[in-house]
């Protein structure tokens, strides 16, 4: 399986992806220039995290424009498998290739800890065949308006897993894919 | 064409909570403001352009605002437009 991993000015964590894919995964690596216009054959595309062009405006909002992301969604279209990580989950967000949006987390802080998973559904590809070992949490997503419109069922499809507070007891709302 | 400037102000919506305007909030409390009741942040972005008449340039920022300055999940826009008064017609 090749994998890529999508590179644009100010992400920082392309090299740590490449690392996990390279090193432990062994798998096929590929680094896509965010001005390339295909994906070279890639069976996976990972958005890493950092700080796409800046954030400037709202996290995500220039990268949607990149010349890479209109491949990236045909590809997701066509049933291809791309994963967003933090700054990469926000620009998905913002090209529309995921519903809703990311707000402040309440607290303003960078938030990095150890956290439970309950994984709501096991036959997708990420969630059947690779073990979520962390989860880190920056800013919170939301359903919003997005999500309300859409039918208790299709939600569900959404949610892949949700994060469990050992404290609170209390479940947090998850919704990717 | 004339050359107009659009001030567009972007703010989360009412419903969104906006943890930025409570601490500035809390922050003006400390300051002794505390007949302060609520705050909220958002943006202020100016766009000159050019347009024939105020309907198309009030049209054009629109379009913008919808499709790239304001994310309509979560916020909301407004916009007023004034003349710059300089005729760009060569």
């Amino acid at each position: 399986m090749k994998f890529g991993v999508v590179v644009f000015p100010g992400t920082w964590s392309d090299r740590d992806c490449g690392w996990v894919i390279d090193q432990v995964v062994g798998a096929e690596l590929q680094y896509l220039w965010h001005k390339d216009t295909d994906l070279k054959g890639c069976d996976c595309v990972i958005l890493p995290g950092g700080f796409a062009y800046g954030d400037y405006l709202r996290t995500g909002a220039i990268a949607r424009f990149a010349p890479l992301m209109e491949e990236i969604g045909e590809f997701a279209d066509r049933g291809g498998l791309v994963w967003g990580i933090c700054n990469g989950f926000q620009i998905l967000c913002e090209a529309g290739l995921l519903p809703g949006a990311l707000i402040r987390n309440a607290s303003l802080e960078f938030r990095c800890e150890w956290t439970n998973l309950v994984v709501e559904r096991t036959d997708l590809a990420y969630t059947s065949e690779i073990l979520i070992e962390a989860w880190r949490i920056h800013s919170r997503p939301i359903a919003a308006e997005a999500s309300k419109k859409r039918s208790p069922q299709e939600e569900g499809q959404q949610l892949v897993a949700r994060v469990f507070d050992v404290h609170t007891h209390l479940y947090m709302r998850y919704m990717c894919i | 064409m004339k050359r107009v400037v659009a001030k567009v102000i972007v703010t989360p919506k009412p419903v969104v909570n906006d943890p930025q305007g409570l601490t500035v909030k809390q922050g003006l409390a400390t300051l002794g403001f505390r007949e302060v009741e609520d705050v909220r942040v958002g943006k202020y972005i100016e766009v000159s352009l050019d347009a024939e008449n105020m309907s198309e340039a009030r049209e054009r920022v629109e379009a913008m605002c919808r499709q790239l300055l304001a994310n309509h999940v979560i916020e909301d826009f407004r916009f007023e437009i004034d003349h710059e008064g300089r005729d760009t017609r060569r």
